[in-house]
């Protein structure tokens, strides 16, 4: 039973990293950068929706519509101003610099305006969850909600991306800029709706990280990022449905390595388990096999 | 291309000398305030030290910002021996070698005492330089033993050791418990003193330790695991040597999953009723061994609240009210000697080390404390439990 | 052309060598400020580690962003030597065996952890550097060593379970790291650790084994099909990377007399630091690697007079310069200025 408990906790660690996970792989496998900012977009949303909510007195539904719009246009900004100018840079890694600038930004501005000091969050979820085996097992109802909305999000993208021209147009971009370009395909438009798509997941995933860990703070959305990231690399880099699988697997081996062999050393045990699956499978759980030519 | 890149590094390394020039000239520039500040009357110069920005920012500026309300009370009030004090503080980021470098940043602004560093791994880094220096340095929370290594640092808050023998004996004498469950941080030097300590302390008494969880500063998210463990393990009691932050999830997370035993916290946990939005109701029963408490209603501290409260629009924490004694043990001291300004750095250190041994000094965080010569304060802990939201004492 | 890559190199030496006199002219004139002292330290080391990433992510062209964890085992390897024979050991050959110690240690991690690495591709590469980064860190986290009359205890559980003499000391004590290591670095021996990482950096660069490690790096099976050693090649770089880094961590520990294996120094944000100091300066320019490092690192201390906005403008001003630096449309920009310059 005690075992059923832990899985369950996992699940909701899980459900919540691979929520983030999907937002960080739509821009990943798509704009083919490393966002180092999404933790921080997450964190802005954070903040836009404890503000609001505490504003209209807990009226936490227009919070979040407010947070999914203003992390939008962070998003569309931040692209704009300081990744797309290094878009055809002569190293990939001149955006990657870029994008932790643009974190250490978000995270000192909020330190400003908001102080250091945690605030605790309101859950947007006021559902108690299940309550299954006479009590003794629980789920919380925000684990039942990120998981619902996370498998809501997974179809919506996977229909997007194949079925409508936006989406086949992003497929494009990822697979070759230069043939998107020629095939008429507006490369810097893609890319910002891309981003566009992916801070608004990045509202959501916060609404949902600080209704199930209710502490909010300049910082609260890194570790959970570089989290997901890895999540999302376990997943198979660009693959929505790995994110997903990877994002769960990683909650339910945090959990489960805590609680059987060593809560100091679970850090390690999760990142040792994904050096032994990438040695497995380079290119991650769901990740494409690219074969190289000369 | 070539060209460009010889032209960047030739501006990088003018930029780079131009910044060594600025360096020195805020050096020459630092002296020549004191000298001008020496010829219209002198001043004391004090410094802090802490992290103001980073995940630990919350307790560098608490730290800071009551140093520099208890100088200004000072200043209003006439100063120490008819002498004003100017007051500099400094960012460390909660890394030590940055504490060192805002540390040497006030040396040069004329530093004749320090006040910090706030945390303990940068306190040690710290007093390294200042024994070489002889500064007086007078850490308000640099809590491990090897803070006060020289004879020339002195704390005001309670040793780690002394907090973990404290707590075990407490509760010990007033059988809180049969069975204790620990969490503790293990990648946090306070934390980690304290735990071990604890267990070490435990030995005999009458409850036993049933389980020791950890958690680290990448991995305080979530800790259903460290819950549940102790749960299972039939812990009625959970002793938590943590700080108020991940101690305000560990909380909410034992009120979801249903579990509800006694928490025992020490100092840290001070402040977790001011968390913004916080359910204090959640805290309700939880005891804490503090030296200070925000809602005290002797006069002291509801100025020092108020005052704090109304200058930074935050309640002061126990890191804020261990920094403003601090400031006032150095001019409880400096008066005791009759030190000047115009002394050296390290025959006012020779002063107030002296002085500190000799008096008793009355404050936030204690009516009456003393030190013997290792630095290390003597005074009571108070154990507080939390009822309708608010401390009320425990005995 | 081969003469001008030699002119280069001395160009980089001449470089450090003027910047050490000018420093050592102001300290000794009083010109220099305690706070500009207390940074010439940590500039040595920082610079070295960029150098040593340099080599990885410029030269070997695989991005590493967990470099951090070889300096941390250079650090802790060195500084429990140290602690152990400060009273046996004279400074000076103590300090070397150090040197030696940190090395070693860092130089057997980097081989030890390229094996998996370096057979995996791009980003997926650079995530299981992090991750070897963050299993480092955490696993020194866990180590408790102490020392007394019955020779060495080891725990992974805490500093309880050694089981040790009353009169025996804990050298590691987990996340309290190792306190009180001699402070046996200074800017000179800072200096000669960097001079004699350009020497072997470069000297490897222009080598056949330097131009093998590059062929690899530009078209890995192209390399291959030429009968380039690939594995050989790229272990050999990145061993040596991390010895270097290895020997940062020794300044590092050395210069500090706190040493905890905490994220601030070791996590993945410090790597990145380095990789940002790797990227300003210049992917494969190795002097590019050292100014950088020294500016970067001096950046946020110089703006210290501007308190709680010190990091808010640090973050503009490094996203400004890698857009100046890095967008191919401001670089298009700037030639053509150039060569209107030129024309009038």
């Amino acid at each position: 039973m005690s075992f059923l408990t832990y899985l369950i906790n996992g699940l909701s660690l899980g459900s919540i990293y691979a929520i983030i996970a999907l937002g960080y792989t739509m821009v990943y496998g798509i704009a083919k950068m490393l966002n180092f900012a999404h933790g921080d977009f997450i964190m802005v949303g954070c903040y836009v929706i404890f503000t609001v909510s505490g504003a209209l007195s807990g009226n936490s539904v227009v919070g979040i519509i407010v947070a999914i719009v203003l992390c939008t246009l962070l998003g569309i900004t931040t692209e704009f101003i300081a990744y797309r100018p290094l878009r055809g840079a002569a190293s990939p890694l001149a955006v990657l610099i870029t994008a932790i600038g643009v974190s250490y930004l978000l995270e000192n501005v909020a330190l400003l305006i908001f102080g250091a000091d945690i605030k605790s969050f309101t859950s947007v979820i006021s559902w108690e969850g299940l309550s299954l085996a006479g009590g003794q097992l629980k789920i919380q109802g925000v684990t039942i909600v990120t998981i619902i909305i996370s498998l809501v999000i997974l179809l919506v993208l996977q229909l997007f991306i194949n079925k409508t021209k936006q989406g086949q147009a992003m497929l494009a971009v990822a697979e070759d800029k230069g043939a998107a370009t020629l095939m008429g395909i507006n490369v810097n438009k893609t890319i910002m709706l891309t981003f566009a798509i992916g801070s608004a997941l990045a509202a959501i995933a916060g609404a949902l990280l600080c209704s199930a860990y209710p502490s909010l703070s300049p910082y609260t959305g890194a570790m959970p990022g570089i989290k997901a990231f890895v999540a999302a690399v376990l997943g198979g880099i660009g693959s929505i449905p790995g994110a997903m699988i990877g994002g769960l697997l990683l909650g339910i081996v945090e959990i489960l390595s805590k609680t059987y062999i060593s809560s100091q050393l679970s850090d390690a045990i999760v990142f040792g388990i994904l050096v032994i699956v990438l040695l497995v499978k380079p290119t991650g759980i769901l990740g494409k096999v690219i074969q190289e030519k000369v | 291309m070539k060209k460009f890149k010889d032209l960047l590094s030739v501006t990088l390394v003018s930029a780079m000398l131009a910044g060594t020039i600025a360096g020195c000239g805020n050096a020459t520039e630092a002296t020549s305030t004191e000298e001008s500040a020496q010829a219209d009357g002198a001043v004391f110069k004090i410094g802090a030290i802490g992290p103001l920005t980073g995940g630990a920012a919350a307790y560098g500026n608490a730290v800071c910002n009551a140093a520099e309300l208890a100088v200004d009370e000072i200043n209003a009030a006439g100063g120490i021996n008819g002498y004003q004090v100017a007051y500099s503080k400094e960012d460390d980021e909660l890394n030590a070698e940055k504490s060192v470098n805002a540390y040497n940043t006030l040396k040069d602004w004329g530093m004749q005492l320090l006040v910090g560093s706030t945390t303990s791994a940068c306190s040690i880094a710290v007093s390294e330089y200042t024994k070489q220096d002889n500064m007086f340095q007078l850490t308000p929370s640099g809590s491990a033993e090897d803070c006060v290594k020289y004879d020339n640092v002195f704390r005001v808050c309670f040793s780690d050791p002394n907090q973990g023998i404290a707590s075990a004996q407490y509760i010990d004498e007033h059988s809180l418990a049969t069975k204790v469950g620990i969490i503790y941080d293990s990648s946090d030097v306070y934390s980690n003193g304290i735990y071990q300590k604890f267990v070490a302390e435990s030995e005999g008494k009458n409850y036993e330790v049933v389980s020791a969880e950890a958690f680290t500063q990448d991995n305080n998210t979530d800790f259903s695991v460290q819950l549940q463990k102790a749960k299972d393990a039939g812990a009625d009691l959970v002793f938590l040597p943590i700080y108020y932050k991940d101690a305000s999830l560990i909380l909410t997370q034992a009120n979801t999953m249903g579990y509800a035993p006694t928490f025992f916290g020490v100092d840290g946990m001070d402040g977790i009723l001011t968390v913004e939005n916080f359910d204090t109701s959640l805290a309700e029963g939880l005891m804490l061994l503090t030296p200070f408490a925000a809602d005290a209603t002797d006069d002291l501290t509801v100025n020092f609240v108020t005052n704090y409260q109304e200058k930074y629009g935050e309640v002061p924490n126990q890191f804020a009210a261990d920094a403003y004694d601090a400031v006032y043990i150095i001019k409880q001291a400096l008066e005791a000697k009759g030190a000047t300004p115009d002394m050296s750095v390290s025959d006012i250190c020779e002063a107030v080390k002296s002085a500190m041994t000799e008096i008793e000094a009355t404050g936030l965080t204690s009516s009456k404390m003393t030190w013997d010569a290792s630095g290390e304060p003597n005074k009571e802990p108070k154990a507080v439990v939390i009822k309708d939201g608010a401390y009320v004492s425990a005995d | 052309m081969k003469s001008k890559k030699i002119r280069d190199n001395y160009i980089t030496y001449a470089v450090v060598i003027l910047a050490y006199i000018i420093f050592q002219i102001l300290a000794s004139t009083g010109h220099l400020s305690s706070h500009m002292k207390g940074l010439l330290v940590p500039m040595t080391y920082y610079a070295v580690i960029a150098v040593a990433l340099n080599l990885c992510v410029g030269i070997l062209g695989e991005l590493s962003i967990g470099h951090c964890g070889f300096m941390c085992i250079g650090a802790f390897t060195s500084a429990f030597f140290s602690k152990v024979t400060e009273e046996s050991i004279p400074q000076a050959p103590r300090f070397i065996l150090a040197f030696i110690i940190g090395i070693a240690f860092a130089a057997l991690f980097g081989f030890l952890i390229g094996i998996p690495v370096l057979r995996l591709k791009g980003d997926y590469l650079a995530i299981v550097t992090l991750a070897f980064g963050e299993i480092i860190k955490n696993i020194i986290n866990a180590f408790y060593i102490g020392v007394d009359s019955n020779g060495i205890h080891f725990s992974m559980k805490n500093s309880m379970e050694l089981g040790m003499d009353p009169e025996g000391e804990v050298i590691v004590n987990g996340a309290m790291g190792i306190t009180g290591t001699p402070h046996d670095a200074n800017f000179t021996i800072g200096i000669i650790v960097l001079l004699l990482t350009l020497i072997v950096v470069q000297n490897l660069v222009n080598s056949r084994d330097g131009r093998a490690i590059m062929a690899i790096r530009d078209n890995y099976i192209a390399a291959e099909a030429t009968g380039i050693n690939v594995t050989r090649y790229k272990m050999m770089a990145f061993t040596i990377s991390a010895a270097i880094a290895g020997a940062a961590g020794v300044l590092f520990s050395h210069n500090i007399t706190t040493l905890t294996a905490s994220s601030q120094y070791f996590g993945y944000n410090a790597s990145i630091m380095i990789l940002v100091y790797v990227v300003l300066g210049g992917i494969g320019n190795i002097r590019g690697s050292v100014i950088a490092a020294c500016i970067l690192y001096m950046l946020p201390e110089l703006l210290r007079g501007l308190n709680t906005y010190r990091m808010l403008i640090y973050s503009i001003v490094l996203i400004v310069m890698m857009i100046v630096n890095w967008s191919p449309k401001v670089i298009d920009y700037r030639k053509k200025l150039v060569a209107g310059f030129k024309k009038g």
